[in-house]
């Protein structure tokens, strides 16, 4: 973005916003909006809080449980797809209702089989992050070119190796997977503990809620987000040095 | 043995058969699916050391053949022998070049050329040492570390050539390996083809749809007609060795052989 012939860095952008939700929230138009100020100021409150780093390892530890079980399920899963007709067949239908569907709606059946406690927390994480990486998985595996596996063939490549070459072959978007599966699964952390309201992040939402602590809330939710786009963007540069190869490969 | 449906021998010489064919192609069929013939009753054999052109217009299952020899398809009827062994899958003794040149995007030149030997479980300093002699052997000396990608066309070829002449095998299997470089590097290539052949002293099939091709770099052409594929002709050319390029593409016997396939071919091609 340029400015009268000069260049300005992205950062100038949100803060122009920061300063646009600052000035509306000392207008004190709406109780449930106070002003960026006051919202820095309760996430200094917010983070050292005991409840807090509960909350956050709670959250974490379901988050990173969730999403290992879709790495693996929906890595392993794409790559199947991908190398097996009568699976793709099998399967196919399903990753993509699933993938489209309102999951939150399942949240509430999720408690009923797994409880009202960190399983289905993880369960909805999983369920959130798992068929984006075993779709673009998938892609990425029918993607290759049938040549690169001749080869391979040919030059007296075993199992796994030829393994090793599909995972490589693949792997840009599997990382593009990966990346979208990340963001996915901070939905489903959120919701899902929403949903359970007694433990977790989602527990300090329900709590702040009902004290009226719109300040706290707020700095809970610029937190998250900060989270999940900090992540996203981490997967984001690994992709482009990998693709940085793997878009020209023939 | 029925080498060909119909036979031409430019300038009398007599197809050396039996003593030295390192591959025999014994009634070989290919149906793709249920109904589409891609290969009917080839019959075969491949003369140790020479290089050999298969020959034909688009679709007239060059590739298939070729395949089948590699042990990357399985014929529906027939078999291949290689030294005289029956072939289920590929092997050490084939090695094949691809014509889209199918190097590993993500591995470096040497170890592209020399990824067969690491699949044969060479140690790793050994392997190099024969990857990099051919690499240098092809005309890449230099790019060694470099990625396939900062690599022209003709360049990927090469590699793709180290590649194969580094696992030492016999028979060296090529499809179509110059269709994909521009055409002042496909004269190199095939001068380069040529001077190979002197210096290792291999079994070359070498797949194409060029007439000019063929008759310039083969000691025999094997032309196949399409729908359903066979062996129309069996042609060795009988250009003098000892010319240059430029002087061949002015050499009589050159032109006529190649008019003579081009009259053969006529027919298929519309
Ligand atoms: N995997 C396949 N499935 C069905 N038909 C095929 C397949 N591969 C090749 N064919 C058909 O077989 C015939 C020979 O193909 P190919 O061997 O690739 O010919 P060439 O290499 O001479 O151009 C063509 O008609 C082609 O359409
Ligand atoms: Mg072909």
């Amino acid at each position: 973005m340029t400015l009268y012939g000069r260049k300005i860095p992205k950062m100038a952008s949100l803060v122009v916003w920061l300063i646009i939700w600052e000035i509306v929230g000392q207008l004190d138009l709406l109780m449930l909006f106070p002003p960026f100020s006051s919202v820095l100021m309760a996430m200094g409150e917010v983070v050292t809080a005991r409840s807090f780093n509960e909350a956050l390892w709670i959250t974490a530890s379901s988050y990173a449980l969730g999403m290992g079980l879709a790495l693996v399920v929906g890595i392993t899963m794409g790559i199947l797809m991908g190398l097996f007709k009568p699976i793709d067949n099998m399967l196919n239908m399903w990753v993509n209702v699933f993938l489209s569907a309102p999951l939150s709606a399942l949240v509430p059946i999720f408690m009923i089989l797994f409880g009202l406690g960190t399983p289905t927390v993880v369960v909805t994480v999983f369920m959130f992050a798992v068929w984006i990486i075993v779709l673009d998985t998938r892609a990425g595996v029918q993607n290759i070119s049938p040549s690169l596996m001749e080869m391979s063939h040919s030059f007296g490549a075993n199992r796994f190796e030829r393994a090793k070459i599909v995972l490589l072959a693949a792997l840009p978007e599997i990382l593009a997977g990966i990346r979208l599966g990340l963001v996915r699964g901070v939905k489903g952390v959120v919701i899902g503990q929403l949903l359970v309201s007694i433990i977790g992040v989602g527990a300090l939402f329900a709590l702040y809620q009902q004290n009226f602590l719109m300040s706290h809330f707020w700095a809970l939710i610029v937190l998250l987000f900060t989270f999940a786009l900090t992540m996203a963007d981490l997967i984001g540069r690994l992709e482009k040095r990998i693709e940085y190869y793997a878009h020209v490969r023939s | 043995m029925k080498i060909a449906t119909a036979e031409f021998i430019q300038n009398g010489a007599q197809p050396v058969t039996g003593a030295n064919k390192i591959i025999e192609v014994k009634n070989v069929s290919k149906v793709y699916g249920t109904e589409v013939v891609a290969l009917k009753d080839i019959n075969l054999d491949f003369e140790a050391g020479q290089l050999t052109s298969l020959l034909g217009p688009s679709g007239c299952g060059k590739t298939t053949l070729l395949k089948i020899i590699a042990g990357l398809l399985p014929a529906t009827q027939g078999d291949i022998l290689v030294n005289g062994k029956k072939v289920t899958a590929p092997g050490p003794e084939r090695a094949f070049v691809f014509q889209d040149f199918a190097l590993l995007p993500w591995a470096t030149v040497l170890d592209n050329a020399a990824f067969g030997l690491k699949m044969q479980g060479k140690p790793k300093a050994e392997r190099d040492d024969i990857a990099n002699h051919y690499v240098k052997e092809v005309g890449l000396d230099g790019f060694q570390k470099s990625y396939p990608h900062q690599l022209s066309g003709g360049m990927r070829q090469r590699v793709g050539l180290a590649r194969a002449l580094s696992v030492n095998a016999d028979v060296l299997l090529m499809d179509e390996p110059f269709s994909a470089v521009d055409e002042q590097t496909r004269r190199k290539f095939q001068e380069d083809l040529i001077r190979l052949r002197e210096v290792e002293k291999k079994t070359f099939i070498f797949v194409t749809h060029s007439i000019e091709e063929a008759v310039y770099v083969s000691d025999r052409i094997i032309l196949l007609s399409p729908r359903p594929g066979r062996v129309s002709e069996i042609i060795d050319p009988d250009i003098p060795s000892d010319i240059g390029p430029d002087e061949l593409r002015r050499n009589e016997v050159y032109l006529e052989t190649v008019e003579n396939i081009w009259h053969g071919i006529k027919k298929y091609v519309d």
